[in-house]
């Protein structure tokens, strides 16, 4: 192979990974911007969208349509949680609903270690995951691809509903001001719901890919997912979505680049390298790489 | 129009009203003064909804909003133009004027209505899709104040317009409260330029420390000047 088929391989590579980084990223950030909340039960989204797949996957029912119920049952999961956990915490402090996110994440792997098997269990997952096609002497993952152009498309959409309508509207003016943005006549528990249901649409598409790549789902399968959405957000910027986009692309870059560089031997320390990198960068940039708008006293 | 009876509210344990009555009427505009810390916010607070009242009544048009969360009182046709402006600095002015109409449906009257805002504010034109926090705070103040009138407000309840802003500015802000009133705007107007405020107002509340000291028209209020002239005292002439 030569430099420019390497150099191509690694851009592809890195923004498929990215791509994945900042959706996980963008879901975990979407919700924190309004509430201030630290949802570590996100991971469990990306769990129950799993099992979803694993179950649905060995019907007869074509693995697309398996694909998108799997969506909808981590958007609907998050929008129960909002509902029963979070809600009645929301006048509480920041603490409060940040220990209620570990109780409910803590509960739900439980659950599935209870009801379903402690142990992970392989998925049933459409070829093309492991597939590769071949352009000159270029090879390239179907599934890498699938996720790069996906996630490039998914953030599009969400920086149109964003920009263009008036709930995407609402919804970053919430991360300004929540009180104000009640006092403008915006429904609070509309917006929070919103957050909410792109927060687990997002954590579904994540699960198609992330468990796509593992082929099997555990009980533990959502705890990488959300700690990498957590890393790439607080270098990102907790509090702005485009700095928790390129948080996400960042850290996606920095492990496909560090498994090119890294000598075999170190490559089972990736993740180690990844994240002294990450403490340099918050070494010099604390408050992340993009600033979010002045935090303002909630009432 | 809008009736508060014997309101009791605060946060927590401070108190900070202590049983404040008063009324405006349609067309009027009426004013609060007082010093700082005499619960004036507060009241505007409570009357948005973001506060709740321990005890008292406060109905709008007949109906009670009490209870009610900011977004439904909103609806009843009460719109705030809050303390510190409060414009939402990474919206741009255009999103946060389409904002102020989110209780309205009427999509093509509400972008006639951005287009009259830019006219009657011509600054925020020229900013229209500059982000809210790159204006000054004099074109902050003007875009708070579009962007409450952006929900065809009834009642325009407005805290301290001209806090921190320059003598001019004070000037534009005081004449655009003029012109929205000459316009049949009923307004609320909390000021600490108490002078200017007599000036403009057709009735006048004197709050300290949680209570109505006394009010009456600006002239009725001028007369009792030296009984209250221990509350006005520091803030007369301007802040």
């Amino acid at each position: 192979m030569n430099v420019l088929q390497e150099v191509l391989q690694f851009i592809i590579n890195a923004l498929s990974l990215g791509g994945l980084y900042a959706l996980m990223a963008l879901g975990l950030v979407i919700v924190y911007g309004i509430l201030r909340l630290v949802n570590f039960a996100y991971g469990e989204l990306v769990m129950v969208a799993g099992y979803t797949l694993l179950m649905l996957g060995v019907g007869p029912i074509p693995w697309l349509i398996v694909a998108v119920i799997s969506v909808g049952v981590a958007v609907f999961t998050s929008l129960l949680l909002e509902r029963v956990a979070f809600r009645p915490v929301r006048q509480a402090s920041a603490t409060t609903m940040l220990i209620t996110s570990f109780a409910v994440s803590a509960l739900l792997q439980n659950a599935a270690i209870l009801f379903v098997s402690p142990r992970a269990k392989a998925v049933v997952t459409p070829s093309f995951f492991t597939e590769n096609f071949q352009v000159g002497n270029l090879l390239i993952s179907k599934g890498n691809l699938a996720g790069l152009v996906v996630s490039l498309f998914l953030l599009g959409l969400l920086t149109l509903f964003l920009r263009r309508t008036l709930l995407g509207i609402a919804l970053r003016a919430a991360a300004d001001d929540f009180v104000m943005t009640r006092l403008v006549g915006i429904r609070a528990n509309q917006v929070i719901a919103t957050a909410f249901a792109i927060s687990g649409f997002l954590a579904g598409v994540v699960a198609l890919f992330w468990i796509g790549r593992l082929g099997s789902v555990g009980p533990f399968v959502g705890s990488t997912p959300v700690l990498i959405a957590f890393v790439a957000a607080v270098v990102g910027g907790m509090e702005s979505l485009t700095g928790a986009v390129i948080g996400g692309y960042l850290l996606g870059a920095l492990t496909v680049g560090l498994q090119l560089v890294l000598p075999q031997s170190l490559l089972d320390y990736r993740q180690a390298f990844v994240f002294a990198i990450v403490l340099l960068v918050l070494l010099f940039r604390p408050q992340g790489l993009v600033r979010g708008p002045a935090v303002t006293e909630r009432v | 129009m809008l009736s508060v009876e014997d309101v009791h509210a605060g946060y927590g344990a401070i108190i900070a009203l202590r049983g404040v009555s008063l009324r405006v009427e349609a067309g009027e505009l009426v004013a609060l003064v007082g010093a700082n810390g005499a619960g004036k916010s507060t009241l505007m607070a409570t009357i948005a909804g973001v506060l709740r009242p321990f005890r008292g009544q406060i109905t709008f048009e007949g109906r009670s909003l009490l209870g009610l969360p900011p977004e439904e009182i909103v609806r009843q046709g009460i719109a705030l133009v809050p303390e510190g402006r409060r414009i939402f600095p990474s919206l741009t002015v255009a999103e946060n004027l389409r904002l102020g109409a989110a209780t309205r449906r009427d999509q093509t009257a509400v972008q006639r209505d951005i287009e009259e805002m830019c006219m009657r504010f011509p600054i925020l034109g020229k900013r229209f899709h500059q982000p809210g926090g790159t204006l000054s705070g004099g074109e902050q103040q003007q875009l708070a104040i579009a962007r409450a009138l952006m929900s065809r407000p009834r009642l325009l309840m407005m805290d301290e317009p001209s806090l921190g802003l320059s003598p001019i500015l004070v000037d534009e802000v005081f004449a655009m409260i003029g012109q929205l009133h000459a316009s049949g705007v009923t307004i609320l107007l909390v000021e600490q330029n108490v002078e200017r405020t007599l000036d403009v107002a057709d009735r006048v509340y004197l709050l300290n420390t949680g209570r109505v000291e006394c009010e009456g028209t600006p002239e009725q209020l001028r007369k009792q000047v030296d009984i209250v002239g221990a509350y006005l005292g520091d803030t007369r002439g301007g802040s």
